[in-house]
């Protein structure tokens, strides 16, 4: 059935009546306008992941990323500090940044008119001045330069935007989940990350929010990915080899029982953060690299080294589309470009300081489970792709997410529960709706042409 | 230095003999012989797509790819297994080679290198993805047969995203 349009814009009671207390509506999948107001209204009221300041180090460097279908450009001024503006020339549109990375010299330079920017997007000169000379050029808006966005934060190199101006302060939305952040940072023995290296890019034909519940979702690994690590583990025995191979290293443990997980605990956080892994984790047992260990004693003393690396969180979900590893240096970016597609760039960290052997590892996580290539990713794509069409089906219209549900559970609150429970799930859903509708224009009513099922919830 | 055993084995290797080498091994793989491709690899041979252009590093920088024998062994044995989901219904692909370019004949080093342009169709249901870029193959002498030592496949566009690679390139 054709959605109508208009059945959530401007409707905030609609959008609320797609998240129930157990299970969410099919629309916030495969709906074309949920899916804009996500843009306008989620990716804008929150603080959004959108680089990272060891991609630009230099005075002149950019970093080019789109935020809610918003191009944006990031730059270190000639003062070493980050900004933030539209990638857009004031004058007629032109995107300035055309590549996802690079160094702009001393100024930007709009490739069409040559209109000239400082790298903080204050405006440095125009061609031809004189052009504009007795026409009000000076009470123009375009000639403060690019338009800047002004709420973006830096928080341990890690550069988050939000582009509107409502909603909570930067420390208020992430809260004690930024502990994950400086787990990862604190792992490098000058405690600074260095992002290296080209992200491996992976499209998939799916909702983004797929990729983000999956990431606390602990009750498939032993299912869905029987045949990539499960194949694994058994073609390994059948060697009768005794050492350890450094790619079955990390995929042992996607084949733990549902005890592992139930007993590993998820933390969630308010505002719909949250992280797998509280006491145990698939990362626990990686083999130990020579020398790292002796440095962060070196630089945090043999008590906080130890804390740091027995700190051995899987997932941690940065609520609306990041997930960062902490043990093994990565963080996974779930770009939404349409209802059903959503473009995954996972990217990789080096430890300022520490073992090269540490890096590749990394490397060797990053391509084994998040390429293309990857059996365990080939695995995860299959379901979620199988999801959006499925979703398609009338007779179920919900998607469940009552796992270990509590009626009394309070969603904005700082808890640990039970491994596979989908706690992390329904905390996810609850700060969809505040984000979602936090700036939406106060709900006009129902339409009466709008037959849908959102509309039928509201006498439910 | 090669054993003299192993030189005059060498010797007598010729550049229409990798050449072939290299159809063969195209072949076999969209015959969808994939344990019979496994066997052209030399016991520590290696298959490996970069991540970024000009790389020099497999393992100190990014790879789509990059896998023993073993590994490839385990991806073979998924692709055959009955709860491979992603498999169901099971990829094809085909691979349109250029005429390989003979790089290197080294006999006493044992070393042959070619360099192959070629287009590649992965097909799975009713899906179609393409892939352009460039073979290397570093093939050696072990056991008396010609074998990969080396499989290094860059793609024209690797900086571009991708949706399931399940097959070999």
């Amino acid at each position: 059935m054709q959605a109508p349009y208009h059945r959530y814009r401007d409707n905030p009671d609609a959008v609320r009546a797609l998240v129930r207390p157990r299970e969410v509506h099919r629309d916030v999948y495969i709906d074309e306008e949920v899916f804009q107001l996500e843009m306008e209204h989620l990716f804008a009221n929150t603080w959004v992941y959108a680089g990272h300041a060891s991609q630009a180090p230099e005075p002149g460097d950019f970093i080019t990323c789109e935020i809610g279908g918003k191009p944006l450009l990031i730059s270190r001024h000639t003062d070493g500090e980050i900004h933030v503006n539209y990638n857009r020339c004031p004058h007629k549109g032109t995107r300035i940044a055309g590549e996802a990375c690079g160094n702009a010299g001393k100024m930007f330079r709009c490739p069409y008119h040559g209109w000239a920017f400082r790298t903080d997007g204050s405006l440095l000169s125009v061609p031809l001045r004189k052009g504009y000379d007795g026409t009000g050029f000076e009470d123009m808006p375009m000639t403060r330069g690019l338009a800047p966005v002004r709420n973006f934060r830096v928080y341990r190199d890690f550069i988050f935007v939000k582009l509107n101006d409502g909603g909570p302060d930067f420390e208020s939305f992430f809260g004690d989940s930024l502990s994950t952040i400086d787990n990862m940072v604190d792992r490098s023995p000058e405690g600074r990350l260095i992002l290296e290296g080209a992200p491996l890019r992976y499209m998939h034909r799916c909702n983004w929010k797929m990729l983000v519940e999956n990431q606390t979702d602990t009750c498939h690994p032993m299912v869905a990915h029987e045949s990539s690590a499960g194949t694994a583990v058994k073609v390994w025995k059948e060697t009768g080899r005794n050492d350890r191979h450094p790619a079955i290293e990390l995929l042992a443990p996607f084949t733990s029982t549902y005890k592992f997980y139930e007993d590993f605990g998820i933390r969630v956080w308010p505002n719909g953060h949250g992280h797998t892994g509280v006491t145990n984790s698939i990362h626990a047992d990686y083999s130990d690299i020579p020398g790292y260990w002796e440095k962060m004693v070196d630089a945090y003393g043999e008590e906080r080294a130890k804390a740091i690396l027995g700190d051995i969180r899987h997932n941690t979900v940065y609520f609306p589309n990041i997930m960062v590893k902490g043990p093994i240096q990565t963080l996974r970016v779930f770009l939404p470009l349409a209802a059903d597609r959503t473009l995954v760039e996972s990217w990789t960290f080096r430890l300022a300081g520490a073992p090269d052997q540490l890096f590749a590892r990394t490397l060797l996580y990053n391509r084994t489970i998040n390429a293309p290539t990857s059996i365990v990713g080939h695995d995860d794509l299959e379901m979620y792709e199988r999801i959006q069409t499925g979703l398609r089906a009338d007779g179920h219209e919900w998607v469940n997410v009552q796992r270990l549900y509590d009626e009394d559970e309070e969603l904005d609150a700082t808890v640990v529960v039970n491994g596979t429970s989908e706690r992390q799930m329904r905390n996810q859903f609850s700060a969809w709706v505040r984000y979602m509708t936090q700036s939406m224009s106060p709900t006009t009513g129902i339409a009466a042409a709008a037959p849908s099922a959102a509309a039928e919830l509201q006498g439910a | 230095m090669a054993a003299p055993g192993l030189a005059e084995a060498a010797s007598a290797v010729t550049a229409e003999d990798i050449v072939a080498f290299v159809y063969a091994e195209a072949r076999l793989l969209d015959e969808c012989r994939y344990e019979d491709w496994l066997d052209l690899f030399a016991e520590d041979g290696r298959y490996w797509i970069p991540a970024e252009w000009d790389q020099t590093d497999p393992v100190m920088q990014p790879s789509l790819l990059y896998e023993d024998r073993f590994m490839l062994d385990v991806r073979i044995r998924r692709l055959r297994g009955a709860r491979t989901y992603s498999q169901k219904p099971n990829s094809r692909c085909v691979h349109v080679l250029q005429q390989p370019s003979v790089e290197a004949m080294d006999a006493a080093a044992n070393s042959y290198r070619t360099w192959t342009p070629f287009h590649y169709v992965e097909t799975r249901g009713d899906e179609r993805d393409y892939f352009n870029g460039w073979a290397r193959h570093d093939l050696m002498l072990e056991g008396g047969a010609l074998k990969i030592r080396l499989k290094r496949v860059d793609l024209v566009n690797l900086d571009a995203p991708f949706g399931n690679i399940q097959l070999f390139m």
